[in-house]
Protein backbone atom coordinates (compact mmCIF):
# COMPACT_ATOMS: atom_id res chain seq x y z
CA UNK A 1 0.00 0.00 0.00
CA UNK A 2 1.04 3.76 -0.79
CA UNK A 3 0.69 6.04 1.80
CA UNK A 4 -1.81 8.42 0.50
CA UNK A 5 -3.46 6.66 -2.06
CA UNK A 6 -5.12 3.18 -0.70
CA UNK A 7 -6.88 2.20 -3.42
CA UNK A 8 -3.48 1.65 -5.40
CA UNK A 9 -2.74 -1.73 -6.02
CA UNK A 10 1.28 -1.30 -7.00
CA UNK A 11 2.24 -4.75 -5.83
CA UNK A 12 -0.54 -6.75 -7.97
CA UNK A 13 -0.20 -3.62 -10.87
CA UNK A 14 4.06 -4.80 -11.28
CA UNK A 15 3.24 -8.16 -11.46
CA UNK A 16 0.66 -7.99 -13.74
CA UNK A 17 2.85 -5.67 -15.42
CA UNK A 18 5.12 -8.19 -16.03
CA UNK A 19 3.23 -10.94 -17.43
CA UNK A 20 2.11 -8.50 -19.99
CA UNK A 21 5.32 -7.35 -20.62
CA UNK A 22 6.64 -11.44 -20.83
CA UNK A 23 3.75 -11.70 -23.17
CA UNK A 24 4.48 -9.26 -25.55
CA UNK A 25 8.39 -10.32 -25.26
CA UNK A 26 7.10 -14.20 -26.63
CA UNK A 27 5.15 -12.49 -29.34
CA UNK A 28 8.64 -10.51 -30.46
CA UNK A 29 11.16 -12.68 -30.16
CA UNK A 30 8.77 -16.13 -30.78
CA UNK A 31 6.75 -14.74 -33.33
CA UNK A 32 9.00 -11.28 -34.34
CA UNK A 33 5.51 -9.83 -33.94
CA UNK A 34 4.41 -6.58 -31.94
CA UNK A 35 1.94 -7.71 -29.20
CA UNK A 36 -0.46 -5.14 -30.40
CA UNK A 37 -3.62 -5.69 -29.51
CA UNK A 38 -5.76 -3.08 -31.77
CA UNK A 39 -3.54 -4.15 -34.68
CA UNK A 40 -4.88 -8.01 -33.64
CA UNK A 41 -7.90 -7.40 -33.19
CA UNK A 42 -8.78 -5.75 -36.57
CA UNK A 43 -6.84 -8.84 -38.21
CA UNK A 44 -8.07 -10.78 -36.51
CA UNK A 45 -12.37 -10.04 -37.46
CA UNK A 46 -10.96 -9.32 -41.09
CA UNK A 47 -11.44 -5.64 -40.23
CA UNK A 48 -7.84 -5.05 -40.86
CA UNK A 49 -6.50 -7.12 -44.00
CA UNK A 50 -2.53 -6.83 -43.89
CA UNK A 51 -0.69 -7.38 -40.42
CA UNK A 52 -0.06 -10.54 -38.60
CA UNK A 53 -1.25 -13.98 -40.15
CA UNK A 54 -4.93 -14.27 -39.64
CA UNK A 55 -4.67 -17.37 -37.06
CA UNK A 56 -1.94 -15.94 -35.17
CA UNK A 57 -4.36 -12.83 -34.54
CA UNK A 58 -6.89 -15.10 -33.86
CA UNK A 59 -5.40 -17.34 -31.35
CA UNK A 60 -4.10 -13.95 -29.33
CA UNK A 61 -7.53 -12.74 -29.44
CA UNK A 62 -8.64 -15.69 -27.88
CA UNK A 63 -6.22 -16.27 -25.47
CA UNK A 64 -6.79 -12.72 -24.02
CA UNK A 65 -10.24 -13.59 -22.78
CA UNK A 66 -8.46 -17.17 -21.42
CA UNK A 67 -6.12 -15.56 -19.16
CA UNK A 68 -8.39 -13.30 -17.47
CA UNK A 69 -10.74 -16.05 -16.90
CA UNK A 70 -8.45 -18.13 -15.38
CA UNK A 71 -7.11 -15.35 -12.66
CA UNK A 72 -10.49 -14.67 -11.81
CA UNK A 73 -11.22 -18.62 -11.16
CA UNK A 74 -7.57 -19.00 -9.56
CA UNK A 75 -8.28 -15.91 -7.28
CA UNK A 76 -11.70 -16.51 -6.75
CA UNK A 77 -13.18 -13.45 -8.89
CA UNK A 78 -11.76 -10.35 -10.66
CA UNK A 79 -13.21 -6.46 -9.59
CA UNK A 80 -14.39 -4.48 -12.40
CA UNK A 81 -17.19 -1.68 -12.09
CA UNK A 82 -18.44 -0.61 -15.05
CA UNK A 83 -20.05 2.83 -16.14
CA UNK A 84 -23.84 2.61 -14.61
CA UNK A 85 -24.95 4.00 -18.31
CA UNK A 86 -24.02 2.01 -21.76
CA UNK A 87 -23.41 5.45 -23.23
CA UNK A 88 -19.97 6.21 -22.07
CA UNK A 89 -19.09 2.64 -23.12
CA UNK A 90 -20.76 2.67 -26.91
CA UNK A 91 -19.56 6.38 -27.36
CA UNK A 92 -15.93 5.25 -25.60
CA UNK A 93 -15.94 2.22 -27.76
CA UNK A 94 -16.39 4.15 -31.69
CA UNK A 95 -13.50 6.48 -30.32
CA UNK A 96 -11.36 3.75 -28.92
CA UNK A 97 -12.15 1.48 -32.54
CA UNK A 98 -11.72 4.05 -34.61
CA UNK A 99 -8.67 6.26 -32.62
CA UNK A 100 -6.41 3.37 -32.60
CA UNK A 101 -6.89 2.02 -36.33
CA UNK A 102 -6.24 5.87 -37.15
CA UNK A 103 -3.25 6.48 -34.62
CA UNK A 104 -1.78 2.86 -35.68
CA UNK A 105 -2.08 1.52 -32.01
CA UNK A 106 -3.19 1.62 -28.60
CA UNK A 107 -1.65 1.23 -25.18
CA UNK A 108 -0.11 -2.45 -25.57
CA UNK A 109 1.50 -2.07 -29.25
CA UNK A 110 2.25 2.11 -28.37
CA UNK A 111 2.42 2.21 -24.80
CA UNK A 112 4.30 -1.41 -24.05
CA UNK A 113 5.73 -2.30 -27.17
CA UNK A 114 7.09 0.95 -28.79
CA UNK A 115 7.74 3.28 -25.90
CA UNK A 116 10.18 -0.30 -24.95
CA UNK A 117 11.72 0.25 -28.34
CA UNK A 118 12.26 4.26 -28.00
CA UNK A 119 10.22 4.64 -31.51
CA UNK A 120 9.54 8.22 -31.69
CA UNK A 121 6.32 7.49 -33.19
CA UNK A 122 4.76 4.79 -29.69
CA UNK A 123 6.55 7.43 -27.87
CA UNK A 124 4.22 10.28 -29.50
CA UNK A 125 1.34 8.37 -29.45
CA UNK A 126 1.51 7.77 -26.08
CA UNK A 127 1.80 11.14 -24.71
CA UNK A 128 -0.80 12.19 -27.03
CA UNK A 129 -3.24 9.62 -25.72
CA UNK A 130 -2.77 9.73 -21.83
CA UNK A 131 -2.95 13.59 -22.00
CA UNK A 132 -5.92 13.35 -23.60
CA UNK A 133 -7.64 10.71 -21.52
CA UNK A 134 -6.15 13.04 -18.11
CA UNK A 135 -8.02 16.17 -20.06
CA UNK A 136 -11.07 13.96 -20.91
CA UNK A 137 -11.67 12.52 -17.31
CA UNK A 138 -11.01 15.87 -15.86
CA UNK A 139 -13.62 17.69 -18.16
CA UNK A 140 -15.92 14.83 -17.68
CA UNK A 141 -15.29 15.64 -13.36
CA UNK A 142 -16.18 19.18 -14.15
CA UNK A 143 -19.06 18.36 -15.47
CA UNK A 144 -19.81 16.63 -12.85
CA UNK A 145 -20.08 13.28 -14.79
CA UNK A 146 -18.28 11.23 -12.42
CA UNK B 1 6.10 -24.67 -31.30
CA UNK B 2 3.31 -24.35 -33.53
CA UNK B 3 3.13 -20.22 -33.82
CA UNK B 4 -0.68 -20.57 -33.30
CA UNK B 5 0.01 -22.01 -29.98
CA UNK B 6 2.71 -19.43 -29.09
CA UNK B 7 0.32 -16.73 -29.96
CA UNK B 8 -2.27 -18.01 -27.96
CA UNK B 9 0.18 -18.61 -24.65
CA UNK B 10 1.13 -15.03 -25.61
CA UNK B 11 -2.47 -13.60 -25.38
CA UNK B 12 -3.44 -15.46 -22.73
CA UNK B 13 -0.36 -14.31 -20.20
CA UNK B 14 -1.18 -10.88 -21.39
CA UNK B 15 -4.91 -11.48 -20.40
CA UNK B 16 -3.90 -12.28 -16.93
CA UNK B 17 -1.21 -9.98 -16.20
CA UNK B 18 -4.27 -7.30 -17.16
CA UNK B 19 -6.74 -9.00 -14.72
CA UNK B 20 -4.42 -9.75 -12.06
CA UNK B 21 -2.90 -6.24 -12.55
CA UNK B 22 -6.61 -4.57 -11.79
CA UNK B 23 -6.12 -3.13 -15.29
CA UNK B 24 -9.82 -4.99 -16.13
CA UNK B 25 -11.24 -2.71 -13.67
CA UNK B 26 -12.81 0.45 -15.62
CA UNK B 27 -13.29 2.32 -12.64
CA UNK B 28 -9.56 1.82 -12.02
CA UNK B 29 -8.32 2.90 -15.29
CA UNK B 30 -10.28 5.79 -14.86
CA UNK B 31 -8.81 6.39 -11.57
CA UNK B 32 -5.59 6.97 -13.24
CA UNK B 33 -6.47 9.41 -15.55
CA UNK B 34 -8.24 11.45 -12.50
CA UNK B 35 -5.76 13.43 -11.40
CA UNK B 36 -7.77 16.40 -9.80
CA UNK B 37 -9.75 13.15 -8.20
CA UNK B 38 -8.76 10.16 -6.07
CA UNK B 39 -6.05 9.56 -8.17
CA UNK B 40 -4.53 6.33 -8.38
CA UNK B 41 -1.26 5.49 -9.19
CA UNK B 42 -1.62 1.37 -10.34
CA UNK B 43 -1.52 2.15 -13.92
CA UNK B 44 1.80 3.56 -13.97
CA UNK B 45 3.75 0.20 -12.08
CA UNK B 46 1.85 -2.16 -14.57
CA UNK B 47 3.11 -0.06 -17.36
CA UNK B 48 6.66 0.05 -15.46
CA UNK B 49 6.56 -4.03 -15.12
CA UNK B 50 5.57 -4.41 -18.50
CA UNK B 51 8.20 -2.50 -19.93
CA UNK B 52 11.17 -3.90 -18.20
CA UNK B 53 10.93 -7.33 -19.87
CA UNK B 54 10.17 -5.93 -23.40
CA UNK B 55 12.67 -3.70 -22.95
CA UNK B 56 15.08 -7.02 -22.20
CA UNK B 57 13.48 -8.25 -25.18
CA UNK B 58 14.29 -5.79 -27.60
CA UNK B 59 17.76 -6.04 -26.50
CA UNK B 60 17.94 -9.86 -27.12
CA UNK B 61 16.00 -9.23 -30.47
CA UNK B 62 19.20 -7.64 -31.44
CA UNK B 63 21.13 -10.12 -31.43
CA UNK B 64 18.85 -13.00 -33.45
CA UNK B 65 18.49 -13.53 -37.01
CA UNK B 66 15.20 -14.16 -36.94
CA UNK B 67 12.48 -15.34 -34.43
CA UNK B 68 12.54 -18.52 -32.59
CA UNK B 69 9.33 -19.32 -33.98
CA UNK B 70 8.56 -17.60 -37.47
CA UNK B 71 10.99 -17.55 -40.22
CA UNK B 72 10.99 -13.40 -40.19
CA UNK B 73 10.97 -10.48 -37.75
CA UNK B 74 7.78 -8.64 -39.14
CA UNK B 75 8.04 -5.01 -37.23
CA UNK B 76 7.00 -1.46 -38.04
CA UNK B 77 9.42 0.48 -39.42
CA UNK B 78 7.68 3.88 -39.95
CA UNK B 79 9.14 6.80 -37.81
CA UNK B 80 6.97 9.55 -39.39
CA UNK B 81 5.61 11.94 -36.68
CA UNK B 82 2.21 12.64 -39.29
CA UNK B 83 -1.79 14.14 -38.72
CA UNK B 84 -3.16 9.97 -38.16
CA UNK B 85 -0.31 9.19 -35.67
CA UNK B 86 -1.32 12.47 -33.42
CA UNK B 87 -5.42 12.43 -34.14
CA UNK B 88 -6.01 9.08 -34.18
CA UNK B 89 -4.25 8.51 -30.42
CA UNK B 90 -6.06 12.28 -29.23
CA UNK B 91 -9.40 10.57 -30.32
CA UNK B 92 -8.37 7.05 -28.81
CA UNK B 93 -7.39 8.61 -25.20
CA UNK B 94 -10.70 10.50 -25.56
CA UNK B 95 -12.77 7.66 -25.32
CA UNK B 96 -10.15 5.82 -23.14
CA UNK B 97 -11.32 8.50 -20.37
CA UNK B 98 -14.88 8.36 -21.25
CA UNK B 99 -14.98 4.62 -20.92
CA UNK B 100 -11.94 3.73 -18.88
CA UNK B 101 -11.72 1.16 -21.53
CA UNK B 102 -8.54 0.14 -24.10
CA UNK B 103 -8.73 -2.72 -26.60
CA UNK B 104 -6.97 -5.54 -24.46
CA UNK B 105 -8.51 -4.48 -20.88
CA UNK B 106 -11.70 -5.21 -23.18
CA UNK B 107 -11.49 -8.02 -24.66
CA UNK B 108 -9.89 -9.72 -21.85
CA UNK B 109 -13.22 -8.53 -19.95
CA UNK B 110 -15.06 -10.98 -22.30
CA UNK B 111 -13.74 -13.89 -20.07
CA UNK B 112 -14.92 -12.31 -16.93
CA UNK B 113 -17.52 -10.07 -17.29
CA UNK B 114 -18.71 -10.64 -21.02
CA UNK B 115 -22.06 -8.97 -20.58
CA UNK B 116 -20.63 -6.03 -18.83
CA UNK B 117 -18.26 -5.04 -21.45
CA UNK B 118 -20.08 -6.66 -24.76
CA UNK B 119 -21.69 -2.89 -25.74
CA UNK B 120 -18.10 -1.59 -25.82
CA UNK B 121 -16.73 -4.32 -27.35
CA UNK B 122 -19.34 -4.21 -30.39
CA UNK B 123 -18.76 -0.59 -30.53
CA UNK B 124 -15.11 -0.65 -30.67
CA UNK B 125 -15.38 -2.58 -34.07
CA UNK B 126 -17.76 -0.51 -35.38
CA UNK B 127 -15.52 2.10 -34.94
CA UNK B 128 -12.53 0.18 -35.91
CA UNK B 129 -14.55 -0.90 -39.50
CA UNK B 130 -15.48 2.79 -39.71
CA UNK B 131 -12.06 3.62 -39.97
CA UNK B 132 -11.70 1.20 -42.91
CA UNK B 133 -14.43 1.49 -44.68
CA UNK B 134 -15.55 5.50 -44.56
CA UNK B 135 -12.83 6.13 -46.49
CA UNK B 136 -14.16 4.04 -49.67
CA UNK B 137 -17.95 4.96 -48.79
CA UNK B 138 -17.01 8.62 -48.95
CA UNK B 139 -14.97 8.25 -52.17
CA UNK B 140 -17.59 6.23 -54.10
CA UNK B 141 -20.34 9.15 -53.68
CA UNK B 142 -18.05 11.42 -54.74
CA UNK B 143 -17.34 9.85 -57.91
CA UNK B 144 -20.92 9.20 -58.43
CA UNK B 145 -21.44 13.09 -58.24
Amino acid sequence: MIPGFPNAMPVEGFIGGLLIGLAAAIMLLGLGRIAGVSGLAARATGIADTGAPRGIAVAFVIGLPLGAFLIATLAGGVTTKFPVSIWPLIIGGLLVGFGTRLGSGCTSGHGVCGMSRLSPRSLVATALFMASGFVTVALLRLGAFL
Amino acid sequence: MKPIVVSLVSGALFGAGLAFSGMADPARVQGFLDLFGNWDPTLAFVMGGALIPMAIAWIIKGRLHAPLAAPVFDLPTSTKLDRPLALGSLLFGLGWGISGLCPGPALADLGVVPLAVMPFVVAMFVGMALHRFLPQLTQQKGASQ
